[in-house]
Protein backbone atom coordinates (compact mmCIF):
# COMPACT_ATOMS: atom_id res chain seq x y z
CA UNK A 1 0.00 0.00 0.00
CA UNK A 2 1.23 3.27 -0.50
CA UNK A 3 -0.12 6.83 0.24
CA UNK A 4 0.34 9.81 -1.52
CA UNK A 5 -0.07 13.31 -0.05
CA UNK A 6 0.01 15.79 -2.66
CA UNK A 7 0.39 19.64 -2.31
CA UNK A 8 -1.52 20.82 -5.49
CA UNK A 9 -4.44 19.40 -7.74
CA UNK A 10 -1.41 18.68 -10.26
CA UNK A 11 0.43 16.89 -8.17
CA UNK A 12 -2.77 14.71 -7.19
CA UNK A 13 -3.00 14.09 -10.80
CA UNK A 14 0.03 12.43 -11.22
CA UNK A 15 -0.08 10.79 -8.09
CA UNK A 16 -3.96 9.44 -9.70
CA UNK A 17 -1.90 8.69 -13.37
CA UNK A 18 0.36 6.53 -10.95
CA UNK A 19 -1.97 4.60 -9.30
CA UNK A 20 -5.40 4.94 -11.09
CA UNK A 21 -7.02 2.55 -8.64
CA UNK A 22 -6.09 4.86 -5.12
CA UNK A 23 -9.25 6.11 -2.51
CA UNK A 24 -9.12 9.27 -2.69
CA UNK A 25 -9.23 10.62 1.30
CA UNK A 26 -10.04 14.57 2.49
CA UNK A 27 -11.49 14.06 5.82
CA UNK A 28 -11.25 10.70 6.60
CA UNK A 29 -14.48 10.78 8.36
CA UNK A 30 -16.07 8.10 6.04
CA UNK A 31 -13.53 5.85 4.83
CA UNK A 32 -11.35 5.62 8.14
CA UNK A 33 -14.01 4.02 9.26
CA UNK A 34 -14.42 1.30 6.46
CA UNK A 35 -10.45 0.65 6.91
CA UNK A 36 -10.77 0.69 11.01
CA UNK A 37 -13.24 -1.90 10.58
CA UNK A 38 -11.79 -4.07 7.75
CA UNK A 39 -14.84 -3.04 5.29
CA UNK A 40 -11.86 -1.58 2.74
CA UNK A 41 -8.58 -2.44 2.18
CA UNK A 42 -7.66 0.18 -0.49
CA UNK A 43 -4.08 -0.65 -2.16
CA UNK A 44 -3.10 2.87 -2.74
CA UNK A 45 -4.82 6.43 -0.57
CA UNK A 46 -4.04 9.54 -2.10
CA UNK A 47 -4.57 12.54 0.52
CA UNK A 48 -6.66 15.67 -0.42
CA UNK A 49 -5.84 17.56 3.07
CA UNK A 50 -2.96 19.28 1.82
CA UNK A 51 -4.27 20.69 -1.09
CA UNK A 52 -4.64 24.45 -0.92
CA UNK A 53 -6.80 24.74 -3.98
CA UNK A 54 -9.60 22.30 -2.23
CA UNK A 55 -9.94 24.31 0.99
CA UNK A 56 -10.94 27.58 -0.30
CA UNK A 57 -14.39 29.09 -1.27
CA UNK A 58 -14.95 32.27 -3.62
CA UNK A 59 -17.65 34.49 -4.04
CA UNK A 60 -18.17 34.30 -8.16
CA UNK A 61 -19.58 37.79 -9.99
CA UNK A 62 -22.48 36.03 -11.08
CA UNK A 63 -23.35 36.12 -7.88
CA UNK A 64 -23.11 32.45 -6.89
CA UNK A 65 -20.30 30.80 -4.42
CA UNK A 66 -17.73 28.33 -5.21
CA UNK A 67 -16.82 25.85 -1.93
CA UNK A 68 -13.90 23.61 -2.87
CA UNK A 69 -14.26 20.33 -2.28
CA UNK A 70 -12.29 20.12 0.75
CA UNK A 71 -13.42 22.83 3.14
CA UNK A 72 -14.49 21.90 6.39
CA UNK A 73 -18.19 21.71 7.84
CA UNK A 74 -16.70 23.83 11.10
CA UNK A 75 -15.73 26.84 8.27
CA UNK A 76 -19.71 26.55 6.72
CA UNK A 77 -21.15 27.45 10.30
CA UNK A 78 -19.21 30.84 10.76
CA UNK A 79 -19.23 33.81 8.91
CA UNK A 80 -19.69 34.91 5.16
CA UNK A 81 -20.26 31.46 4.31
CA UNK A 82 -23.26 30.93 6.67
CA UNK A 83 -24.43 34.40 6.05
CA UNK A 84 -24.49 33.73 2.10
CA UNK A 85 -26.02 30.15 2.82
CA UNK A 86 -27.73 29.66 6.20
CA UNK A 87 -29.25 26.36 4.95
CA UNK A 88 -25.56 25.06 4.29
CA UNK A 89 -24.27 26.71 7.64
CA UNK A 90 -27.63 25.20 9.47
CA UNK A 91 -27.06 21.36 7.73
CA UNK A 92 -23.13 21.76 8.78
CA UNK A 93 -24.03 22.37 12.05
CA UNK A 94 -26.01 19.00 12.24
CA UNK A 95 -23.35 16.94 11.10
CA UNK A 96 -21.61 14.59 13.78
CA UNK A 97 -19.26 16.51 16.10
CA UNK A 98 -17.23 19.57 16.53
CA UNK A 99 -14.47 16.66 15.97
CA UNK A 100 -16.32 15.27 12.59
CA UNK A 101 -16.84 18.55 11.73
CA UNK A 102 -13.53 19.89 11.71
CA UNK A 103 -12.00 17.34 9.35
CA UNK A 104 -15.13 16.31 7.25
CA UNK A 105 -15.60 17.80 3.83
CA UNK A 106 -18.24 18.49 1.39
CA UNK A 107 -15.92 16.50 -0.95
CA UNK A 108 -16.37 13.83 1.37
CA UNK A 109 -20.08 13.74 1.47
CA UNK A 110 -20.63 13.76 -2.02
CA UNK A 111 -17.82 11.17 -2.91
CA UNK A 112 -20.07 8.77 -0.46
CA UNK A 113 -23.52 9.94 -1.53
CA UNK A 114 -25.52 8.24 1.52
CA UNK A 115 -29.05 9.26 0.94
CA UNK A 116 -28.15 10.81 4.72
CA UNK A 117 -25.73 12.83 3.82
CA UNK A 118 -26.48 16.44 5.45
CA UNK A 119 -24.35 18.29 3.28
CA UNK A 120 -26.79 16.76 0.06
CA UNK A 121 -30.13 18.06 0.47
CA UNK A 122 -28.60 21.54 0.55
CA UNK A 123 -27.07 20.84 -2.90
CA UNK A 124 -30.37 19.16 -4.44
CA UNK A 125 -32.33 22.47 -3.43
CA UNK A 126 -29.83 24.95 -3.94
CA UNK A 127 -28.92 22.70 -7.85
CA UNK A 128 -25.89 22.78 -7.03
CA UNK A 129 -23.37 22.66 -10.17
CA UNK A 130 -20.83 19.36 -8.87
CA UNK A 131 -16.83 20.42 -10.53
CA UNK A 132 -15.26 17.16 -11.66
CA UNK A 133 -11.77 17.33 -12.75
CA UNK A 134 -9.57 14.49 -14.28
CA UNK A 135 -5.29 15.26 -15.54
CA UNK A 136 -7.04 15.87 -18.97
CA UNK A 137 -10.83 16.95 -18.28
CA UNK A 138 -12.73 19.16 -16.47
CA UNK A 139 -16.84 19.25 -16.55
CA UNK A 140 -19.56 20.44 -14.58
CA UNK A 141 -22.61 18.17 -13.32
CA UNK A 142 -26.22 19.45 -12.17
CA UNK A 143 -26.37 17.59 -8.88
CA UNK A 144 -29.39 16.02 -9.94
CA UNK A 145 -27.17 14.05 -12.25
CA UNK A 146 -24.31 13.34 -10.05
CA UNK A 147 -26.04 11.47 -7.55
CA UNK A 148 -27.02 8.16 -8.94
CA UNK A 149 -28.52 5.89 -5.88
CA UNK A 150 -27.57 4.70 -2.28
CA UNK A 151 -24.03 5.75 -2.32
CA UNK A 152 -23.76 5.68 -5.96
CA UNK A 153 -22.14 8.62 -7.87
CA UNK A 154 -21.52 9.89 -11.63
CA UNK A 155 -18.13 10.23 -10.70
CA UNK A 156 -15.03 8.59 -13.32
CA UNK A 157 -12.41 6.78 -11.44
CA UNK A 158 -9.80 9.65 -12.80
CA UNK A 159 -11.65 12.68 -11.64
CA UNK A 160 -11.76 14.66 -8.14
CA UNK A 161 -14.18 16.67 -7.28
CA UNK A 162 -12.85 19.60 -7.14
CA UNK A 163 -15.97 21.67 -5.10
CA UNK A 164 -19.38 22.66 -6.05
CA UNK A 165 -21.00 26.26 -7.01
CA UNK A 166 -24.46 27.07 -5.99
CA UNK A 167 -26.48 30.28 -5.79
CA UNK A 168 -27.32 33.42 -3.22
CA UNK A 169 -30.76 33.36 -2.81
CA UNK A 170 -32.31 36.24 -1.57
CA UNK A 171 -35.07 34.52 0.63
CA UNK A 172 -35.66 32.86 3.54
CA UNK A 173 -33.48 29.06 3.57
CA UNK A 174 -32.96 26.77 6.47
CA UNK A 175 -32.47 23.05 6.93
CA UNK A 176 -33.69 20.98 10.26
CA UNK A 177 -33.13 16.95 10.60
CA UNK A 178 -34.20 14.11 13.06
CA UNK A 179 -32.76 11.96 14.56
CA UNK A 180 -32.63 10.01 17.79
CA UNK A 181 -30.84 13.19 19.84
CA UNK A 182 -29.38 16.24 19.42
CA UNK A 183 -25.50 15.74 18.75
CA UNK A 184 -23.62 13.04 16.79
CA UNK A 185 -26.92 11.64 14.80
CA UNK A 186 -26.88 10.15 11.13
CA UNK A 187 -30.43 11.45 9.74
CA UNK A 188 -34.11 9.30 9.99
CA UNK A 189 -35.14 12.22 8.05
CA UNK A 190 -34.16 16.11 6.59
CA UNK A 191 -35.71 18.58 4.88
CA UNK A 192 -33.70 21.67 3.30
CA UNK A 193 -35.94 24.31 2.17
CA UNK A 194 -35.01 27.66 0.35
CA UNK A 195 -37.53 30.32 -1.04
CA UNK A 196 -36.15 32.24 -4.02
CA UNK A 197 -37.76 35.89 -4.12
CA UNK A 198 -36.55 36.52 -7.35
CA UNK A 199 -37.78 33.89 -9.23
CA UNK A 200 -40.97 33.24 -7.12
CA UNK A 201 -40.10 29.95 -5.99
CA UNK A 202 -39.52 27.94 -3.17
CA UNK A 203 -37.11 24.70 -3.37
CA UNK A 204 -37.63 21.50 -0.69
CA UNK A 205 -35.36 18.67 -0.75
CA UNK A 206 -35.05 15.83 1.49
CA UNK A 207 -32.91 13.71 2.70
CA UNK A 208 -32.92 9.91 4.23
CA UNK A 209 -36.23 8.97 2.50
CA UNK A 210 -34.98 7.90 -0.85
CA UNK A 211 -32.46 6.23 -2.60
CA UNK A 212 -31.46 9.59 -3.71
CA UNK A 213 -32.38 12.79 -2.03
CA UNK A 214 -35.50 13.87 -3.12
CA UNK A 215 -36.60 17.57 -4.94
CA UNK A 216 -40.11 17.81 -4.52
CA UNK A 217 -41.49 19.44 -7.38
CA UNK A 218 -45.31 18.92 -7.09
CA UNK A 219 -45.71 19.98 -3.35
CA UNK A 220 -43.03 23.56 -4.54
CA UNK A 221 -45.72 24.12 -7.77
CA UNK A 222 -48.78 23.80 -5.63
CA UNK A 223 -47.10 26.18 -3.08
CA UNK A 224 -46.59 28.85 -4.91
CA UNK A 225 -50.10 28.53 -6.27
CA UNK A 226 -51.38 29.39 -2.74
CA UNK A 227 -48.98 32.31 -2.11
CA UNK A 228 -46.82 34.82 -2.91
CA UNK A 229 -43.88 33.62 -2.10
CA UNK A 230 -41.88 37.35 -2.90
CA UNK A 231 -44.13 39.39 -0.96
CA UNK A 232 -45.92 36.71 1.63
CA UNK A 233 -45.17 37.87 5.22
CA UNK A 234 -47.04 35.33 6.93
CA UNK A 235 -48.82 31.79 6.30
CA UNK A 236 -51.93 30.43 6.86
CA UNK A 237 -51.40 27.00 8.91
CA UNK A 238 -53.51 25.15 6.72
CA UNK A 239 -51.40 25.94 3.61
CA UNK A 240 -48.23 25.23 5.82
CA UNK A 241 -49.92 21.85 6.99
CA UNK A 242 -50.98 21.01 3.26
CA UNK A 243 -47.79 22.00 2.18
CA UNK A 244 -46.46 19.16 4.68
CA UNK A 245 -49.03 16.65 3.38
CA UNK A 246 -47.84 17.58 0.01
CA UNK A 247 -44.39 16.79 0.59
CA UNK A 248 -44.68 13.58 2.65
CA UNK A 249 -46.55 12.21 -0.21
CA UNK A 250 -43.17 13.03 -2.40
CA UNK A 251 -40.79 10.88 -0.04
CA UNK A 252 -40.13 7.51 -0.61
CA UNK A 253 -38.89 6.48 2.24
CA UNK A 254 -38.04 2.59 3.48
CA UNK A 255 -38.00 1.14 6.93
CA UNK A 256 -34.19 0.51 7.79
CA UNK A 257 -32.08 -0.26 11.27
CA UNK A 258 -32.49 3.57 12.26
CA UNK A 259 -36.69 4.14 11.53
CA UNK A 260 -39.53 3.12 9.62
CA UNK A 261 -41.05 3.78 6.28
CA UNK A 262 -44.09 5.50 8.24
CA UNK A 263 -42.38 7.55 10.70
CA UNK A 264 -39.83 9.15 7.87
CA UNK A 265 -42.93 9.73 5.85
CA UNK A 266 -44.54 11.72 8.71
CA UNK A 267 -41.14 13.19 10.21
CA UNK A 268 -40.80 15.03 6.51
CA UNK A 269 -44.12 16.41 6.59
CA UNK A 270 -43.77 17.59 9.98
CA UNK A 271 -40.06 19.36 9.14
CA UNK A 272 -41.59 20.96 5.96
CA UNK A 273 -44.27 22.68 7.56
CA UNK A 274 -42.05 23.56 10.37
CA UNK A 275 -39.46 25.31 7.62
CA UNK A 276 -42.47 26.76 5.59
CA UNK A 277 -43.78 28.28 8.91
CA UNK A 278 -40.06 29.36 9.89
CA UNK A 279 -39.60 31.71 6.34
CA UNK A 280 -43.14 33.29 6.94
CA UNK A 281 -42.62 34.01 10.38
CA UNK A 282 -40.69 37.55 11.21
CA UNK B 1 5.98 15.93 -7.04
CA UNK B 2 4.47 14.53 -4.30
CA UNK B 3 5.97 11.60 -2.75
CA UNK B 4 3.99 8.18 -2.19
CA UNK B 5 4.93 6.65 1.08
CA UNK B 6 5.27 2.89 1.16
CA UNK B 7 6.09 0.84 3.98
CA UNK B 8 9.12 2.89 4.51
CA UNK B 9 9.58 5.37 7.21
CA UNK B 10 7.70 8.53 8.03
CA UNK B 11 7.62 11.94 10.31
CA UNK B 12 4.91 13.12 11.97
CA UNK B 13 5.17 16.26 13.67
CA UNK B 14 3.80 15.39 17.61
CA UNK B 15 4.36 17.82 20.40
CA UNK B 16 6.98 20.00 18.79
CA UNK B 17 8.77 16.59 18.01
CA UNK B 18 10.28 15.23 14.65
CA UNK B 19 8.63 10.82 15.44
CA UNK B 20 9.67 8.79 12.87
CA UNK B 21 7.19 6.30 12.43
CA UNK B 22 9.05 3.19 11.40
CA UNK B 23 7.92 -0.79 9.95
CA UNK B 24 4.35 0.69 9.84
CA UNK B 25 1.62 -0.47 7.59
CA UNK B 26 0.46 3.22 6.20
CA UNK B 27 -2.86 2.76 6.62
CA UNK B 28 -2.87 2.46 10.12
CA UNK B 29 -4.83 4.96 11.79
CA UNK B 30 -2.93 8.21 13.78
CA UNK B 31 -4.70 6.89 17.40
CA UNK B 32 -3.09 3.22 16.50
CA UNK B 33 0.51 4.96 15.84
CA UNK B 34 0.39 7.20 18.53
CA UNK B 35 -0.36 4.34 20.79
CA UNK B 36 1.10 1.07 19.44
CA UNK B 37 4.35 2.66 17.76
CA UNK B 38 5.10 6.15 19.40
CA UNK B 39 4.70 5.24 23.20
CA UNK B 40 1.70 8.00 23.44
CA UNK B 41 -0.84 5.78 24.86
CA UNK B 42 -2.57 8.96 26.10
CA UNK B 43 -5.09 8.99 23.33
CA UNK B 44 -7.49 6.28 23.78
CA UNK B 45 -9.55 3.87 21.78
CA UNK B 46 -13.02 3.01 22.44
CA UNK B 47 -15.25 2.72 18.94
CA UNK B 48 -12.65 3.57 16.22
CA UNK B 49 -15.93 5.14 14.29
CA UNK B 50 -15.62 8.81 15.66
CA UNK B 51 -18.27 8.68 18.14
CA UNK B 52 -16.69 8.15 21.62
CA UNK B 53 -13.92 11.14 21.26
CA UNK B 54 -11.44 9.35 23.47
CA UNK B 55 -9.10 9.74 20.98
CA UNK B 56 -9.27 13.31 20.44
CA UNK B 57 -5.88 15.10 19.60
CA UNK B 58 -5.26 18.66 18.56
CA UNK B 59 -4.30 18.69 14.42
CA UNK B 60 -3.34 21.84 13.11
CA UNK B 61 -5.67 23.59 15.55
CA UNK B 62 -8.31 21.73 15.40
CA UNK B 63 -9.59 19.64 17.77
CA UNK B 64 -9.98 15.83 15.70
CA UNK B 65 -10.84 12.14 16.10
CA UNK B 66 -7.22 10.55 15.88
CA UNK B 67 -8.63 7.05 14.89
CA UNK B 68 -10.37 9.05 11.53
CA UNK B 69 -6.52 10.39 10.24
CA UNK B 70 -4.83 8.00 8.59
CA UNK B 71 -1.30 8.60 9.88
CA UNK B 72 0.89 8.66 7.44
CA UNK B 73 -1.36 11.89 5.94
CA UNK B 74 -0.35 13.59 8.77
CA UNK B 75 2.61 14.22 7.35
CA UNK B 76 3.31 18.18 7.88
CA UNK B 77 0.57 18.38 10.19
CA UNK B 78 1.27 19.98 13.84
CA UNK B 79 -0.41 16.94 16.19
CA UNK B 80 -0.58 17.77 20.07
CA UNK B 81 -1.40 14.83 22.34
CA UNK B 82 -3.06 15.03 25.89
CA UNK B 83 0.61 14.32 26.72
CA UNK B 84 1.74 17.59 24.69
CA UNK B 85 -0.62 19.97 26.81
CA UNK B 86 1.64 19.87 29.58
CA UNK B 87 3.05 23.09 30.62
CA UNK B 88 6.65 23.12 31.29
CA UNK B 89 8.49 21.36 28.98
CA UNK B 90 5.96 19.80 25.80
CA UNK B 91 8.89 18.21 24.13
CA UNK B 92 9.28 15.82 27.66
CA UNK B 93 6.28 14.65 26.30
CA UNK B 94 7.49 10.66 25.74
CA UNK B 95 7.30 9.19 29.42
CA UNK B 96 4.59 8.34 31.52
CA UNK B 97 6.81 9.69 34.69
CA UNK B 98 7.43 13.27 33.47
CA UNK B 99 3.55 14.17 32.52
CA UNK B 100 2.79 13.06 35.98
CA UNK B 101 4.50 15.68 37.38
CA UNK B 102 3.00 18.33 34.91
CA UNK B 103 -0.47 18.07 34.89
CA UNK B 104 -2.56 21.38 33.43
CA UNK B 105 -5.15 23.80 35.38
CA UNK B 106 -7.66 21.70 33.38
CA UNK B 107 -6.02 18.32 34.35
CA UNK B 108 -6.52 19.40 38.05
CA UNK B 109 -9.67 20.88 38.38
CA UNK B 110 -10.99 17.28 36.85
CA UNK B 111 -9.20 16.18 39.59
CA UNK B 112 -10.36 18.37 41.92
CA UNK B 113 -13.92 18.50 40.90
CA UNK B 114 -14.41 14.90 40.64
CA UNK B 115 -14.78 14.74 37.25
CA UNK B 116 -12.84 11.46 36.59
CA UNK B 117 -14.40 7.77 37.35
CA UNK B 118 -13.36 5.25 34.91
CA UNK B 119 -11.01 7.82 33.46
CA UNK B 120 -10.90 6.43 29.80
CA UNK B 121 -13.10 9.54 28.19
CA UNK B 122 -10.51 12.01 30.32
CA UNK B 123 -7.71 12.48 28.32
CA UNK B 124 -10.23 13.07 25.18
CA UNK B 125 -12.33 15.42 27.13
CA UNK B 126 -9.22 17.47 28.17
CA UNK B 127 -7.84 17.93 24.86
CA UNK B 128 -11.42 19.50 23.41
CA UNK B 129 -11.38 21.28 27.01
CA UNK B 130 -8.36 22.94 26.43
CA UNK B 131 -9.68 23.68 22.74
CA UNK B 132 -12.33 25.21 23.69
CA UNK B 133 -10.66 27.54 26.42
CA UNK B 134 -7.75 28.49 24.00
CA UNK B 135 -10.38 29.66 21.04
CA UNK B 136 -12.60 31.21 24.10
CA UNK B 137 -11.67 32.27 27.39
CA UNK B 138 -15.36 32.97 28.66
CA UNK B 139 -18.07 30.28 27.39
CA UNK B 140 -21.66 29.81 27.65
CA UNK B 141 -23.21 26.72 29.04
CA UNK B 142 -24.21 25.73 25.60
CA UNK B 143 -20.41 26.31 24.09
CA UNK B 144 -19.25 23.90 26.75
CA UNK B 145 -22.00 21.37 26.20
CA UNK B 146 -21.15 21.86 22.36
CA UNK B 147 -17.30 21.46 22.59
CA UNK B 148 -17.93 18.03 24.14
CA UNK B 149 -20.39 17.21 22.26
CA UNK B 150 -18.39 14.58 20.51
CA UNK B 151 -16.93 13.13 23.53
CA UNK B 152 -18.99 10.62 25.13
CA UNK B 153 -18.71 9.82 29.52
CA UNK B 154 -20.01 6.67 30.26
CA UNK B 155 -19.69 7.16 34.18
CA UNK B 156 -20.05 11.13 35.40
CA UNK B 157 -23.25 12.41 34.10
CA UNK B 158 -21.16 15.13 32.79
CA UNK B 159 -21.93 17.63 35.58
CA UNK B 160 -18.66 17.30 37.48
CA UNK B 161 -16.95 17.72 34.01
CA UNK B 162 -19.13 21.11 33.53
CA UNK B 163 -18.32 22.02 37.41
CA UNK B 164 -14.29 21.18 36.27
CA UNK B 165 -14.65 23.56 33.25
CA UNK B 166 -16.57 26.53 34.77
CA UNK B 167 -13.54 25.95 38.36
CA UNK B 168 -11.23 26.45 35.25
CA UNK B 169 -12.78 29.32 33.77
CA UNK B 170 -13.28 31.25 37.31
CA UNK B 171 -9.59 30.31 38.11
CA UNK B 172 -8.44 31.77 34.69
CA UNK B 173 -10.14 35.23 34.71
CA UNK B 174 -9.12 35.82 38.39
CA UNK B 175 -5.62 35.38 37.16
CA UNK B 176 -5.96 37.47 34.28
C1 LIG C 1 -19.04 9.96 14.19
C2 LIG C 1 -19.49 10.38 12.83
C3 LIG C 1 -20.62 11.15 12.69
C4 LIG C 1 -21.05 11.56 11.43
N1 LIG C 1 -22.16 12.33 11.35
C5 LIG C 1 -22.58 12.73 10.14
C6 LIG C 1 -23.73 13.55 10.03
O1 LIG C 1 -24.36 13.94 11.02
N2 LIG C 1 -24.12 13.95 8.78
C7 LIG C 1 -23.43 13.55 7.66
O2 LIG C 1 -23.81 13.95 6.57
N3 LIG C 1 -22.35 12.78 7.74
C8 LIG C 1 -21.91 12.35 8.94
N4 LIG C 1 -20.81 11.55 9.03
C9 LIG C 1 -20.17 11.10 7.80
C10 LIG C 1 -19.03 11.98 7.29
O3 LIG C 1 -18.52 12.79 8.33
C11 LIG C 1 -19.48 12.89 6.15
O4 LIG C 1 -20.01 12.12 5.10
C12 LIG C 1 -18.35 13.76 5.62
O5 LIG C 1 -18.88 14.71 4.75
C13 LIG C 1 -17.27 12.96 4.90
O6 LIG C 1 -16.25 13.86 4.51
P1 LIG C 1 -14.70 13.46 4.60
O7 LIG C 1 -13.95 14.56 3.97
O8 LIG C 1 -14.34 13.09 5.96
O9 LIG C 1 -14.72 12.16 3.65
P2 LIG C 1 -13.64 10.98 3.46
O10 LIG C 1 -13.85 9.93 4.46
O11 LIG C 1 -12.28 11.55 3.31
O12 LIG C 1 -14.12 10.46 2.04
C14 LIG C 1 -15.41 9.88 1.87
C15 LIG C 1 -15.55 9.30 0.47
O13 LIG C 1 -15.50 10.32 -0.52
C16 LIG C 1 -14.42 10.13 -1.41
N5 LIG C 1 -13.85 11.46 -1.62
C17 LIG C 1 -13.43 12.33 -0.66
N6 LIG C 1 -13.03 13.49 -1.21
C18 LIG C 1 -13.19 13.35 -2.56
C19 LIG C 1 -12.95 14.22 -3.65
N7 LIG C 1 -12.48 15.45 -3.50
N8 LIG C 1 -13.23 13.77 -4.90
C20 LIG C 1 -13.72 12.50 -5.07
N9 LIG C 1 -13.99 11.65 -4.07
C21 LIG C 1 -13.73 12.06 -2.82
C22 LIG C 1 -13.48 9.18 -0.70
O14 LIG C 1 -12.74 8.40 -1.61
C23 LIG C 1 -14.42 8.34 0.11
O15 LIG C 1 -14.98 7.32 -0.67
C24 LIG C 1 -20.33 11.16 10.29
C25 LIG C 1 -19.17 10.39 10.42
C26 LIG C 1 -18.75 10.00 11.67
C27 LIG C 1 -17.50 9.19 11.80
S1 LIG D 1 -11.87 5.95 19.35
FE1 LIG D 1 -11.88 7.69 18.07
S2 LIG D 1 -13.78 8.55 18.47
FE2 LIG D 1 -13.89 6.69 19.58
S1 LIG E 1 -15.08 8.67 33.53
FE1 LIG E 1 -15.61 6.72 32.76
S2 LIG E 1 -16.19 7.19 30.71
FE2 LIG E 1 -15.95 9.11 31.60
Amino acid sequence: MTVAVPLSLNEAFDALSRTPDARLIQGGTDLMVEINFNHVKPVDVIALRRIKELRTWQVNSNNTITIGSGVPYQEMEVGQLKELLPALAEAARTVGSPQIRAAGTLGGNLGTCSPAGDGLPVLFALDAIVHLQSAVTSRELSIHEFMLGVKRNARHANEIITGVTVPILDGWQGYAKVGVRNAMVISVASACLAVDKKNNSVRIALGAVGPTIIRCRDAESWLVQQLDLTTATSIDTTIAQEFGRRVALESKPIDDHRSTAEYRRHAVGVLAQRLITRAYTS
Amino acid sequence: MSESIGNEMYTLRINGQDRPVKDAWVGESLLYVLRERLELPGAKGACEQGECGSCTVLMDGDAVCSCLVMAATAIGADIVTVEGLIEKDPSMATTADVIASQITDVQQAFITEGGVQCGFCTPGLIVAVHHLLDKNSDPTELDVKESISGNICRCTGYGRIFAAVEAVVQVRKASR
